[in-house]
Order: C-alpha cells, then structure tokens, then sequence
C-alpha cells in the first residue's frame, strides 16, 4: 500500500466512510476526497497533524450552479504527495470556515476565492476584496455573470451558452 | 610662476584696462564735445575719465572678471566634459557606445554651418562625429525649456532657496581651489613670487560642509515623503563622513605643516624624500614626493578618497537620491531648471572633490613642463612670456580626469549600500583609520620618520 | 519622526509593473507593509471558459510576458491530466528544452531588472546581453521572442531545427563563462525559504529522465534567492544539452480530443516558483473552470512578513529577489 492508500485509509478511520462523499486516487501520490463544509477544519487539522501537510498550494472555488466547492490543494513536503479537497456549499448560503489558522498562506487565496466567486470565508482575519475594485457589486467567476461573448471572439457553435 | 600657462589677474587685469579705455575715449568723446559747447576747461567729465581709468576701478573690474573667467572654466567647460566623459566611460562598462549624436544631428547646424565651405564640413551630414559631445548641451537646453513646477504644498521660499545654496556654496569651492600658480583667485602673490592662500584647504572643507545644509532643506520644504527621507539620509551620510575627511586631512597637516594649497603643491613637486631617523634620509629623484606615496599618509588618502565620494554622493553612497526606493529623494519635486542646477552641481561638486584630492595627495598642478616657447608679451612690451609646452593646468586637468574616470569606474561597477552599512562604513571604518592615520603620523613626525 | 505611510507604487521604480505596496516607516525602518495588487487583472479565468482548450495556450502566453513557455506548458499539462492524454516522447523533451531556454531568459530578465534595484545600471546590460542569446535560441526553436505560443495540449507546435543542438552548445558553452563574470559582480553586496524543486519531487514530461541537482539555499533571505537563481540557471544549462543529447526521433505531437469531462491539474516548477493550473471540463469544447495558481501572488502574501524590522532599501531588493511579474500576479 502506497502513500495514497495509507492516506485514505487514515482518513476512513479518523472520519468514518459516511462522511465523505467520495475517495479516490487521482493519479500516482494524488489523492482527491470530497466532503461537506463542515467536516472542512477538521479534515484539514487532520492530515496537517498527521501527514505532514505543510504546503497549501491553492484555493480554487468553483460554481457548479446547484452548489459551490472550495477545492484545496494541499502538499506534503516530507511525505511528497498531494491531496485535493473538494469541499461541498450550498449555493444559497456561500460560507465556509477558514483555514487561515492553519495555513497562513491561505490568507491571500480565500480573498482571492471571496472576490471572484463570493464565497465567504468565516474567520478569516481580513476578508476583502483583494483584485478587483473595492467598490465592485458583483462576483465575476460565478456563471451568472454574464460573459460578453459577442465581443470576444469564441466558439461559434457555444455563443448561446453564457 | 613658472609652468603656468594662465596669469589670470594679469590677463583679467589687462582685459579690464582694455574696456575702461574704451570707457574711456566714450568719456572723453562727451567731453571734447562739451568743450566744443563752450564747457570751461578741463571739461565736466574730465575727472569721471580720471577715475574710470584710475587703478581702483581698473582693480575692482579686473577681479570681477578673473571671478567669471574662472568660474566659466571650471564649472561650464569642464562640468560639459565631465558629463560627457562619465556618460563614455559608463556606457563602455556596459557593452555599448553611449551617447552617439553627431556635430551633423543638428538641422540648424546643418543649414547653417555646414553650408559654409570647407569649414562646414563636418556639420553637412549625419555621422557620429564629436561621439555625443552635443547631448550634454541638448539636455542643458531641454531643462532650460521645462516648466518649473513648484509644489502646491512646499515651502516656497526655502524650495527655490535650496538650489541658490547649493550653487552658491558649490561656485565658493570653486574661488577658492587654485587652478595652478597663475590661475586662480584666493591667494596673494609674495614679493618673492611665491602664492600663498594660508587657509585655503580649510576654506574648500568649509565651502564643502555647506551642501548638506542646503539638501536637507530642499528635502523638508518640497513637503514629499521621498524627499524628506532622502533629505535626512543626506544629512545623516554627509554629516557622519565630513568628520572622517577632516580628520584624514589632519593626517596630512602633521606632515605638510601648512593647509595652504599652493605651499602644498611646492612640496609635493620636490624629488620623493624619505626620512629614516637616526639613519639619515633616502630619495628617489625620479618620482615626485607626492603624499600619496607616503607609507602613512597612504591610509589618509583612502580615507579621503571614500569620503570624497560619499560627500558627492556618487553611485555606491547615492542613497539619498536612489532612484530604486526613493524615485529621486530629494531632488524628486525639482523641475526644469532648478532640477538641471542640483543635478549638474553634483557633477561639480566631483571635480571640486577630485582637484582637492589632487592638490592634497597626488601633486596638484606640478607635472613635467619640459619646455617653454617665449614670445613677445603684448601686456608689457619689451619683455618675453614664456608658453610652457605641458602647462600646469594641464597637469591639474588630467589628474582631476583621471580621478574622475576612477569615480566612474567604481560607481558603475558595485551596487548601493544600505543607510545603516553607509553609517557603519563612516563611523565603524573611516573613522578609526583615519584616526590610526593621525596616531601614525604624529608618532613618525616626532620621531623624524618619513 | 512620527510613523507614517509611504506608497511604493503604483508608479515607482521598485514595482516593476503597476502594483502598490504601501509601507509605514519609522524613520528608515519598516513597521508595517500592505501590498495592494490587482491593477492588471484581466479576468483570465473567465475568458479561459469561453475559449476553446487549445485556444488558450495563447492567453496562457501573456500570463508572464517573460516566462510564456512555462506557464503555457503548466497549462497544457493540466488538460492533458484532464483528458489522460499522453505525448510523444519527442515532445516532451522538446518541451523540456524549450522550458529550459525560458527559465534562462526568464531568470537573465530578473537578473538584469535586479540590478538597477540594487543601484547597479551595469548589470542590466550586462544580463540583458546574455539573454538576448537565448532568445535568439527560442527564435531558432519557436519562431518568435515573446510571446512564442509554443506548447499544445498533446505536444509542441513544431520540431526543433536540425541544427539546433549545436547552436545551443555555442550559447551555453558561452553563458558559462559570462555568469561567472555577473556573479562577481553582485556577490560583492551582500543582502526563511525552503527551496523545493517540483522537477524531482513531482516530475512532468522527461525531467524523470534528466540528471540534475535541484538548486537549494537554506537560508531565506534574498541573497539565498540570488543564488538560487544562478544556480538555477547553471542546472538548466546542463538540462538542456542532456535533453538535447538524448531527445529521440518520432512524432512530437498527437491530436488532443476536443472535450474533457473531467478535471485535473497539475503543478510545474515555474521561473518564479510552484505554478498550478486545475483544469475542470464538464463535456463541453470549452473548460467549465480554470483556476491558476501564481506563485508571486502567494508570494506576495508573505511580503508584510519579510519587511517588518528592515530598511527602506531593504524594500527594494526584497521584493526584487521575489521577482514580481504583475501579469501573472493579477491573472
């Protein structure tokens, strides 16, 4: 069993399967799970605690319509593999708890995830607007914002899409 | 005076008596009318001519115009060609040509000089003749056509006072360095043809001192953040080198027992000469007793050479102008011309620096003559003037060059050092040397060493 | 003197590009600092979802101006985890070379704005000079100095010339001996990272293959950034004649499939650290989401820490030895 196993196996012990939406190995020293916001913090305390996890590499958030997820990506130096937690908002209520303490670094990529894509990151030390103007009304990376896409030149066959 | 091209109060003093007998005959010309007009004899105007060609009045124009004879050489001609040779030099460090703009760049010299035959010639076309010689004088033109913006907030009065100080206190430096025996303005003449001025080393450190002051100033009253921060690392750095440069000066007095720059030429232009003690003296006739090779005074002379830099706040000690972190420090809210004034009289402020270190250390004006070409003097007829083939003020004139490229050669060569690390260099570094310099030096003078 | 703020940008000379950071003195130390970017930002991730995959290697070109190929190359590597594509062996050894050239040419960019930074005009020159080479190398290779829109999701664009191996050992037998020379020149200053080199921890196209000594300082500050960067350049010196030397013969390139569902991403060693692309397709000619992850971004998270208790100069070379590019900061 490799580290990936070793890793997954740790996480089902810590958790319990239930709370996990899913488990799989992406690729050689990758693994990727999906959880709910709320087991975030603990999930994360957990393989930093226990797996070394000292690097967190980026914060992406993505809008898939019916929910949000706020994907980390997260390096173990010593341990040399990586995990991808994706974790699961609802669309209706974008808060998820910060995981500023635990990585300082997060700092500048949950205010980047919170002004493109409106997520509110709760706990977090200074949670503004870090690229845009501070007077912006909007969050541009969601998909209801609309791109301009007759001004661009595009996929003929998408331009409906939006 | 022997090897001095220049007899400055005797040209200026014959210019003068030249345009007052002009004067003169103007006066005169008045007054052979009114006499025609039936005016009483001698004339109304004959005692005016009297004075307009009295000695006194003669003297007063004579020294105006040595002032200004002098002041236009030394800081117009050679802060042209000081520029242009750092300008060279650095481009050259740095793999390229530099400033390339030909005599022929110029449409207006192009029409009108170049259209005169055979002397127009090297005007008719664009080549890189003259290698950028004109781009100095471009910029000088250019500032001169910039508007001059003063800042809504500044202090007025002191911001367009700083500039006059800093040219005044610069011009100062320049009245008092001599230029060789017959070229210069502060220093009287012995009956027995010797120039003394016997404070004049003292006068040229003082002159210097007053720059920091000035830029101090300029940085509190343009009201810029950059400004007053490089205007306190002015005061800081200038402050805490001046004292080193004094004290590395010191150095040299023990030994040359004169701060006078024209009996400190005298004894540097004799054979090298040693003093052993007790075992008499060696020479070596064929290197002058310049203090530079002084095993002590050695260790003055780099003090003074790193102090010399900083204080002309040349690239390794430019902190309070780094154009990295400050934009421009305290000249940054300068424009047009007043910026063209500080940022030339740096340039001169380094040429004052390196013909101090000249005449201080490496023999000032004294330098092989080889011959001299006698020629009727027109001044007092009957005697002959003897043109020196290599005169003094080329001597003088090369040394300062050569110190100059030295300048350059250091400052495009390291990066800027920190305020704290300039501190440190100052107090840590100089500091002691120059003392341990002073120690040594008494001790060898008392016990007749060296 | 009372504490007070002084802005260092938007337009200044340290910034190298349009990015504020506000610092609050106390007289010549620095108690506080606040970066504040985003002046340049184009909306990549949104423009990337309305392009097709392909077509965005040209945007992905101008993340950096003067590290196009890596951050192409990271891109391309993310769809290709996304689509489980694999490339031609030629073409990953072409891209390891051309990688390389742009690490040089990226690192030889910095070295010379590094130089006016610290007070030195001669460096500028002098690096720009020596990367002048190995743009001409790229030209050989890609046709263009900027810009070079290289890499393609499945591949390169192109074969590499003939020639081209000779040409780089000329050049780099060359730069050899230069570096030596701009070594000397800055070690004569003197000003906590840990240095993690992606090509060995996490190895992508034919670096597994490659035997080199991934460059490490221990110490954080930024003359250990310096030294990092020239021995960085050393190590892709060797790289790219090893490359070059054992690049095989066959197709560099195979035909990408045109929708991706799915996700993926993978991470390079970019010119200024880890770049991270996490591609997510959802059936569609066009990604559903792109997220790139700039190191000098989160790099610039950190800069309040690094400035707290150093001079003002100190600014200067700090945020130099970073190596800030603001496209790639901003997307």
């Amino acid at each position: 069993m490799g580290i990936e196993g070793e890793v997954l196996a740790g996480l089902k012990d810590r958790f319990g399967e239930p709370s996990f939406r899913s488990l799989a190995i992406v690729r050689d020293r990758v693994v990727k799970i999906v959880i709910d916001r709320k087991d975030l913090v603990a999930v994360c305390t957990f393989l930093k605690s226990k797996f070394d996890m000292a690097h967190l590499s980026s914060i992406a958030a993505v809008d898939w319509r019916d929910h949000f997820e706020s994907v980390y990506h997260l390096t173990s130096w010593s341990r040399n593999f990586m995990v991808q937690i994706n974790a699961w908002i609802p669309h209706d209520d974008p808060h998820i708890d910060s995981v500023v303490p635990l990585w300082n670094g997060a700092n500048v990529h949950e205010r980047e995830a919170y002004d493109l894509m409106g997520i509110i990151y709760d706990g977090h030390p200074n949670l503004t607007r870090i690229l845009l103007p501070k007077d912006f009304e909007f969050f541009p990376l969601r998909k209801d914002f609309p791109q301009e896409v007759d001004r661009q030149y595009v996929s003929r066959r998408k331009i409906g899409g939006g | 005076m022997t090897g001095a091209l220049i007899d400055l109060f005797g040209w200026s003093y014959a210019l003068a008596s030249f345009l007052l007998w002009i004067g003169a005959q103007l006066l005169g010309l008045g007054n052979w009318i009114s006499l025609q007009l039936g005016a009483p004899s001698p004339g109304p105007l004959e005692g005016m001519i009297g004075f307009v060609t009295g000695a006194p009045l003669t003297s007063l124009v004579a020294i105006i115009l040595a002032i200004n004879i002098l002041l236009l050489w030394a800081t117009a001609f050679h802060l042209l060609i000081v520029m242009w040779i750092e300008r060279k030099m650095y481009s050259r460090l740095q793999d390229r040509r530099g400033i390339m703009l030909g005599l022929g760049s110029s449409e207006i010299l192009r029409n009108t000089l170049g259209r005169i035959p055979l002397i127009g010639r090297p005007f008719r076309k664009a080549s890189h003749l003259g290698t950028g010689f004109l781009q100095t004088v471009a910029d000088g033109v250019k500032l001169f056509q910039k508007e001059v913006i003063t800042p809504a907030s500044a202090d007025k009065w002191m911001f367009h006072a700083a500039p006059v100080m800093i040219a005044a206190s610069t011009l100062f430096l320049f009245i008092a360095i001599p230029w060789s025996d017959g070229f210069w303005i502060m220093g009287s003449r012995l009956p027995n043809g010797d120039v003394v001025n016997p404070w004049g080393v003292l006068v040229i450190l003082g002159a210097f001192s007053v720059a920091p002051l000035s830029i101090l100033i300029a940085g509190w009253a343009s009201n810029n953040k950059y400004t007053l921060l490089g205007g306190m690392r002015a005061a800081a750095q200038l402050m805490s080198y001046e004292i080193p440069m004094v004290l590395s000066i010191i150095a040299l007095v023990v030994f040359a027992g004169t701060l006078d720059p024209f009996q400190l030429v005298r004894q540097q232009s004799a054979p090298l000469t040693f003093g052993l003690g007790p075992f008499g003296t060696v020479q070596i006739p064929w290197l002058p007793n310049w203090y530079i090779f002084n095993p002590i005074l050695w260790i003055a002379f780099v003090v003074f050479f790193i102090t010399v830099i900083a204080e002309a706040e040349r690239i390794p000690f430019d902190i309070p102008e780094a154009e990295a972190e400050l934009v421009e420090g305290w000249t940054t809210e300068y424009s047009g011309m007043r910026f063209g004034i500080v940022f030339g009289f740096k340039w001169l402020r380094a040429i004052a620096g390196a013909a101090l270190i000249a005449i201080l250390f490496l023999g000032g004006w004294s330098g092989p003559v080889f011959a001299q070409v006698w020629i009727p003097n027109i001044a007092s007829p009957g005697n002959l003037w003897p043109i020196p083939i290599l005169p003094q003020e080329f001597w003088f004139t090369l040394k300062i060059y050569a110190i100059f490229v030295v300048f350059v050669w250091i400052g495009w060569s390291v990066p800027r050092v920190r305020i704290d690390q300039i501190l440190n260099i100052g107090w840590k570094r100089l500091l002691p040397l120059s003392l341990l310099a002073i120690l040594l030096a008494t001790l060898a003078r008392g016990m007749g060493w060296f | 003197m009372a504490e007070m703020w002084i802005n260092m940008g938007p337009q200044h000379p340290m910034t190298h590009g349009l990015w504020n950071l506000r610092i609050k003195v106390d007289g010549e130390t620095i108690v506080d600092a606040e970066p504040e970017i985003g002046y340049l930002h184009r909306g990549y991730e949104k423009i990337m979802e309305v392009r097709e995959f392909q077509k965005n290697v040209v945007l992905t070109d101008r993340l950096c101006y003067v590290s196009s190929i890596t951050w192409s190359h990271c891109y391309c590597l993310a769809c290709e985890a996304a689509m489980d594509l694999d490339v031609p062996e030629r073409g990953k050894y072409l891209r390891v070379v051309s990688n390389e050239l742009q690490r040089i040419a990226s690192h030889l960019m910095w070295l010379a704005a590094y130089g006016p930074d610290l007070g030195l005009l001669t460096a500028l020159l002098w690096a720009l000079r020596e990367r002048e080479l190995f743009l001409d190398l790229l030209q050989l290779i890609t046709g263009a100095r900027m810009n070079q829109n290289y890499p393609r999701i499945g591949g390169v664009r192109n074969d590499a010339p003939g020639d081209f191996e000779k040409y780089c050992a000329k050049v780099i037998g060359h730069f050899r001996k230069k570096l030596g020379e701009h070594e000397k020149v800055f070690e004569q200053s003197k000003l906590f990272q840990v240095r993690i080199d992606l090509r060995k921890l996490d190895p992508y196209d034919a670096y597994p293959e490659m035997d080199f000594q991934p460059a490490v300082e221990q110490e954080g500050d930024s003359y250990a950034r310096y030294k990092v960067r020239v021995e960085e350049m050393k190590t892709s010196c060797d790289i790219i004649l090893q490359a070059l030397h054992k690049m095989p013969t066959g197709p560099y390139r195979v035909k990408p499939p045109r929708r991706i569902e799915g996700e993926g991403f993978r991470r390079t060693e970019d010119s200024r650290g880890e770049a991270l692309f996490y591609v997510i397709g959802d059936g569609d000619d066009r990604p559903y989401r792109v997220k790139i992850r700039s190191p000098v971004f989160s790099n610039i998270a950190a800069a309040p820490l690094m400035m707290r208790g150093n001079k003002v100069a100190d600014v200067v070379a700090i945020m130099g030895s970073i190596d800030v590019c603001v496209g790639e900061m901003d997307k």
